[in-house]
């Protein structure tokens, strides 16, 4: 039946398909990126460490990767924990919960900035409580920390979720039946199968951390050394038109991510051939 | 599977594919007749939807001749202003016989608001706190370099002064510059490397400082170690120290602090006047690079000749600004204006000489905050 010598895809639009998505991920993706590393590769490699070698920048990097890392590290264990209340157990207000849950990435930063610097100012519900134990939250990297973990909540809950919902019961039976305690089915059998789910999801949640600028700009207090994150120098840097120190310290945070990203992905890789576990 | 062909080069039907035949052309059933012709693989037509969409998109665009519009790019507290402006101008433009224009305003931070510009954002107008970051617009040839020479004082219609906004009753008796750098102090400012606004609170102070036989260097440095939140813009540092209730006084642009006392209530705020400040001309320019016809450029220029007219200059005046002309404006908005000792920008030598010196990467202002 037909030109037999053309093979074509059981799949249709194959070509079609590939096609946009090559461009689709070359206009959005791959050429900003290539402009930037072309704009440092203008500046020069001394250059660039030059712009970044310097106490204020290497103080602001490690502000936040430090503050993502323990923001995703947070929400790594409380993304997992809302993610199992909300697969296993039935209350009132679940549905609601759930849909909670997506609300940071609805909610445009600078509005979740504005209100979480609301709470937790000095004069706020929580910053006044907290000014009475004689803990400043806004303004310090402490509201730093709270904004990273609002913006990166989801991720972790929305990766894990699916997983737990395709955990069979039996397989808890079967390991209570061969007499594991709770805490070692939990221990041996549940968290096995959902570390590369939750694995995804703080690495998702401490890249969207490291990035975030809207919502921590409000509650930071900018000082430099102490609370000034990396992209706010960034933006200081595009302020005096100095687009070449700017694409510097953004190359500087695109590697450092890279290489954080690289590390959990072969962390990812191993404990799946460790476990078994695809 | 679905097939489409098509029959007669244009009219095109769907169906079962019943047959193929040695030429290319297939047969469908369409359920009630059977049709032959030449089959639409579907890439082609997907890609053809896609070019008609495209040209649809790029037809429709190139439309609207009628009302002329302006887009002013400006910075972040003339919003009140420029809304009354604007409303004020365009009801003149037309009362001169013209078709009424669409004038659009778009603020922010005045280096950001530069910088889009520069990158093409299609501003006729721009109205930016500080000289320098129109000469950064100049620098790109969309306008010519001697641009503020074309409008009267400087290119500045309005001009304004830093003031202290100090919370009700002044509870930490902070009168003079010299007041702020004591222990315990607290000052709301945003920060000069973002902030058109903050640049001039720090040249105020430097200024003081001078005059009073002080290291300004080393008062500025103190100041700013007193500085608990830095905001990346004056209407930020405004909520900061409002809403927030962070810090015992705010830095503020005069017409800001009077806003401020207008929107928030008198019975909290009072405005400290300190012995000196610096007279800030936020200035103004037409950008030819994007004029598009005669007609857009006549009504630009009207724009900012209006400005300058004595009711422009009461809009001005009325909106807390010190304009020049007060011949229309109401006596009460000018009266409030109280005389201190103003310190312009040739002072310290001219924005191209301040700004890498000041404000620069490892400017002084950064070695405030190198640990010594």
């Amino acid at each position: 039946m037909g030109r037999p010598l053309i093979h074509r895809s059981p799949m249709p639009g194959l070509g079609l398909s590939m096609g946009v998505t090559l461009t689709m991920l070359s206009l959005v993706v791959l050429l900003p990126i290539g402009a930037l590393l072309w704009k440092g590769a203008s500046f020069g490699l001394c250059n660039i460490w030059d712009t970044v070698n310097r106490e204020r920048v290497w103080a602001a990097l490690f502000l936040s990767f430090r503050l993502s890392f323990f923001a995703a590290l947070f929400n790594l264990v409380f993304g997992v924990m809302l993610a199992w209340v909300l697969v296993r157990y039935r209350f009132p207000g679940r549905r609601i919960l759930d849909a909670a849950v997506d609300l940071p990435f609805a909610l445009p930063t600078a509005v979740a900035g504005i209100a979480l610097t609301a709470l937790y100012a000095p004069n706020g519900v929580f910053g006044s409580l907290a000014k009475e134990l004689g803990w400043k939250i806004a303004y310090s990297q402490w509201g730093i920390f709270i904004a990273l973990v609002f913006v990166g909540l989801p991720f972790v809950t929305r990766t894990v979720q699916p997983v737990i919902e395709e955990i069979e019961r039996e397989v808890e039976e079967a390991s209570a039946t061969l007499g594991a305690t709770r805490l070692y089915t939990l221990r041996r059998v549940i968290l096995p199968m959902l570390a590369p789910a939750a694995m995804t999801g703080f690495a998702l949640s401490l890249a969207r951390a490291v990035g975030e600028y809207g919502s921590v700009i409000f509650i930071a207090g900018n000082i430099p050394l102490v609370t000034e994150i990396a992209p706010l120098l960034i933006v200081i840097q595009l302020e005096e038109f100095n687009y070449d120190a700017a694409a510097s310290i953004g190359i500087a945070m695109l590697l450092i991510s890279f290489a954080l990203l690289l590390v959990i992905n072969l962390i990812q890789v191993w404990s799946r051939r460790r476990i078994g576990y695809v | 599977m679905l097939t489409t062909i098509t029959l007669a080069g244009h009219v095109s039907a769907q169906g079962t594919k019943i047959a193929e035949h040695a030429d290319g052309r297939v047969t469908i059933s369409t359920g009630q007749q059977k049709l032959t012709g030449w089959p639409v693989s579907r890439w082609l037509k997907g890609a053809l939807s896609a070019l008609a969409l495209a040209a649809l998109g790029l037809g429709a665009a190139p439309a609207p001749v009628q009302a002329e519009t302006l887009l002013n790019v400006s910075y972040d507290p003339t919003r009140e202003l420029y809304r009354e402006f604007n409303e004020a101008f365009a009801a003149w433009y037309a009362a001169q016989g013209n078709e009424a224009p669409t004038i659009e305003t778009s603020h922010g931070g005045s280096g950001s608001q530069a910088r889009a510009v520069i990158d093409g954002l299609s501003a006729q107008v721009v109205t930016l706190a500080l000289a320098s970051d129109i000469d950064k617009i100049a620098e790109t040839g969309k306008l010519p370099a001697d641009w503020q020479t074309k409008l009267p004082h400087n290119s500045s219609p309005y001009t304004s002064t830093i003031v202290f906004l100090v919370r009700e009753g002044n509870p930490k008796g902070l009168k003079d510059w010299g007041d702020l750098v004591g222990d315990g102090v607290e000052v709301i400012t945003p920060n000069p490397k973002t902030s058109g606004g903050a640049r001039w609170n720090y040249l105020a102070a430097w200024a003081w400082a001078e005059k009073n036989g002080q290291d300004p260097q080393e008062f500025v440095g103190k100041l700013f170690k007193n500085v608990p939140v830095l905001d990346s813009g004056a209407r930020g540092s405004t909520t900061t120290f409002a809403q927030r209730g962070i810090g015992d006084v705010l830095l503020a642009w005069e017409n800001e602090a009077y806003l401020a006392l207008k929107e928030l209530g008198e019975d909290q705020f009072d405005i400290v006047v300190p012995s000196v400040s610096v007279l800030a001309e936020p200035p103004v320019a037409l950008v030819e690079g994007n004029i598009a016809n005669d007609e857009q450029r006549k009504l630009a220029q009207a724009y900012l000749d209006f400005l300058y007219s004595p009711e422009g200059q009461a809009i001005a005046f009325k909106n807390f600004y010190r304009a020049w002309d007060a011949s229309a404006a109401n006596p009460d908005d000018v009266a409030r204006f109280p005389k201190l000792e103003l310190v312009d920008i040739a002072h310290f030598g001219g924005w191209a000489k301040v700004q890498p010196e000041h404000f620069g990467d490892g400017g002084i202002f950064d070695q405030i905050y190198v640990p010594k």
